[in-house]
């Protein structure tokens, strides 16, 4: 079968996950791959946790859900807690620095804790980019699609005016999983 | 001219499609899971001369599509279970007024406002039964995004060629999902318009059957003057008792669509040449069931893939063409057993059946008709 790559994007409602998900989506639609995004439509999509999940591949889809995630993202402790229950083997998982994390994750989990949320508050003075710093982590990390490609589809759903802010929160993003692996 | 490549809900393809397919008129109640397609076309629809109304309520609002189409325009409207409910009344009128329209039904699960965010197929047999009398219905079913568009403009020409409503079944994972798809500057298929009558105005009968199977409807406000009721009908379209007209109608009601099915029926097969064990399933479960037949081909075992597009009319021949040919079928879908029943009785006793029901709003998993298939090899 077809490599697939299955990407959970989580977080609280409110910090993007659902944009971030559709972002990362055209990204790999921009290389020509298929992509499929969803998202929890239930009543924890306001506040509480949150979820995006993204799959991506070079060959047709079938099943169009996320089952064991190779690639997951985690920028609060309580959607760690919730999301990370059926994280493929040798995952990589992306974590904000304030969560802890447990010891019962699965053997050959990655994991990649570095300050999203802190670097989108202080450094750029804007936490409503953390979601767009987070993919650059994500995908600084796992390179499951071009940096361009993302910077690209990026630029194509954030507000205009606001192109500098996100490419900078990209950019701090990249250079956070180049220190953090 | 090359394609535009985006990633769509199925709700959105739907719009896309619908506009495509030349959609002047949409009237509705939105309801969770179809909600987006009110949304984008309370956007869309006026910028392309179309009208677009939120009524008061689901009754009104297939009321409204009615009298819309009545006049010339494509019309349409989208629900969901509760709605659908709603909707039957002016659904089953527009059958036997025979006034051409799309109705979008994106299944959430059930019984009364059940799961609003949950996937389900529990409205299946609903789309055939759910308005009283004997009347014929076409509805089809897509399982992606970029389906969901073409299948919408089906739905259109359907309802158009045939001049009958024609619902558009659609799931909750279809229509939130967003996928790659592939919009082209132009309709990949023909769009087909009703007929218009070729005889004097004043010689028009709406309901002729010396006109064919499918007697051209006139436009409302353009001259024609005839009548239109839900009350059994003479040519003119006024009320009739009389059984030999009763007959002649329900008879030509039903020709129209019956006799028409090689264009009416479509499916989708997968590895189904050698297959030995065929597992039947349409719409978001049809994925599900696409990778139940890889795995289980990984595994050696011959399985294939019967995909219905068109669920109604029920595909008989399709079902009794493979009930010959394989060991087993496995029938897979969200509600406790509907079309399960139409495909035993289609399969007349020629092949065993396993049924994977389930309905706790969640899309089935390709292990558990995987599992299934393996059972019955």
């Amino acid at each position: 079968m077809a490599v697939r790559h299955e990407v959970r994007l989580s977080g609280s409602g409110g910090q993007g996950m659902q944009l971030a998900g559709i972002i990362l989506a055209e990204a790999a639609i921009l290389e020509g791959k298929n992509a499929v995004q969803t998202q929890s439509y239930g009543p924890e999509a306001r506040g509480g946790a949150s979820r995006s999940e993204v799959i991506i591949s070079e060959a047709a889809i079938d099943y169009p859900k996320v089952t064991q995630p190779q690639v997951m993202l985690a920028l609060t402790q309580e959607s760690y807690n919730k999301y990370r229950h059926d994280l493929a083997p040798d995952a990589l998982l992306v974590v904000d620095e304030s969560i802890e994390v447990s010891d019962d994750l699965p053997t050959g989990t990655q994991v990649i804790s570095v300050p999203i949320l802190r670097s989108a508050t202080e450094t750029l003075q804007r936490p409503i980019v953390a979601n767009i710093m987070a993919l650059g982590v994500l995908v600084g990390s796992s390179a499951i699609v071009e940096r361009e490609s993302l910077e690209k589809a990026v630029l194509n759903r954030v507000p205009r005016g606001t192109e500098d802010l996100n490419r900078q929160a990209l950019a701090i993003g990249f250079q956070l999983a180049a220190n953090g692996s | 001219m090359s394609p535009t490549v985006k990633l769509l809900q199925g709700n959105e393809a739907c719009v896309e499609g619908a506009l495509a397919a030349g959609l002047k008129f949409f009237a509705g109640y939105p309801i969770t899971p179809s909600t987006e397609i009110a949304e984008h076309l309370a956007e869309r629809l006026p910028r392309v001369g179309g009208r677009f109304i939120q009524m008061e309520d689901e009754i009104a609002s297939m009321a409204a599509v009615v009298g819309a189409s009545l006049t010339g325009a494509k019309a349409m409207t989208a629900t969901s279970g509760p709605g659908f409910s709603l909707k039957q009344e002016n659904l089953g009128f527009a059958t036997f007024t025979e006034v051409p329209c799309v109705v979008v039904n994106v299944m959430r699960g059930g019984p009364s406002t059940g799961l609003p965010t949950s996937p389900a197929q529990s409205d299946v047999m609903q789309a055939r039964w759910g308005t009283h009398g004997d009347h014929p219905i076409i509805a089809i079913y897509p399982s992606s995004v970029p389906e969901t568009y073409e299948l919408t403009i089906k739905a259109f020409n359907f309802a158009e060629k045939y001049r009958t409503p024609v619902i558009l079944l659609m799931d909750e994972v279809i229509g939130h999902m967003r996928e790659r798809i592939e919009l082209p500057d132009e309709p990949p298929i023909p769009i087909i318009d009703r007929a218009k009558p070729t005889v004097p105005k004043s010689e028009y009968l709406p309901f002729d059957e010396s006109q064919g199977d499918v007697p051209p409807l006139a436009n409302f406000g353009e001259g024609y003057r005839f009548h239109i009721t839900g009350l059994t009908h003479d040519q003119r379209g006024f009320p009739t008792s009389a059984p030999d007209k009763t007959a002649v109608l329900l008879d030509r009601l039903h020709n129209k669509i019956y006799n028409s099915l090689d264009d009416i029926l479509l499916w989708e097969t997968i590895d189904m040449e050698d297959a030995e064990i065929g597992i039947f399933a349409y719409g978001a479960t049809a994925r599900s069931a696409t990778r139940a037949v890889r795995l289980a081909r990984e595994q050696g075992v011959k399985a294939g893939l019967i995909r219905p597009i068109t669920i109604w009319p029920f595909p008989d021949q399709l079902i009794a063409q493979y009930a010959k040919q394989l060991k087993a079928l496995v029938v897979a879908e969200m509600n406790l057993g509907q079309l399960v029943n139409e495909v035993e009785r289609a399969a007349q006793g020629q092949v065993p059946i396993k049924r994977v029901l389930q309905a706790n709003g969640e899309l089935i998993l390709p292990e558990t008709i995987l599992q299934a298939a393996l059972e019955v090899k």
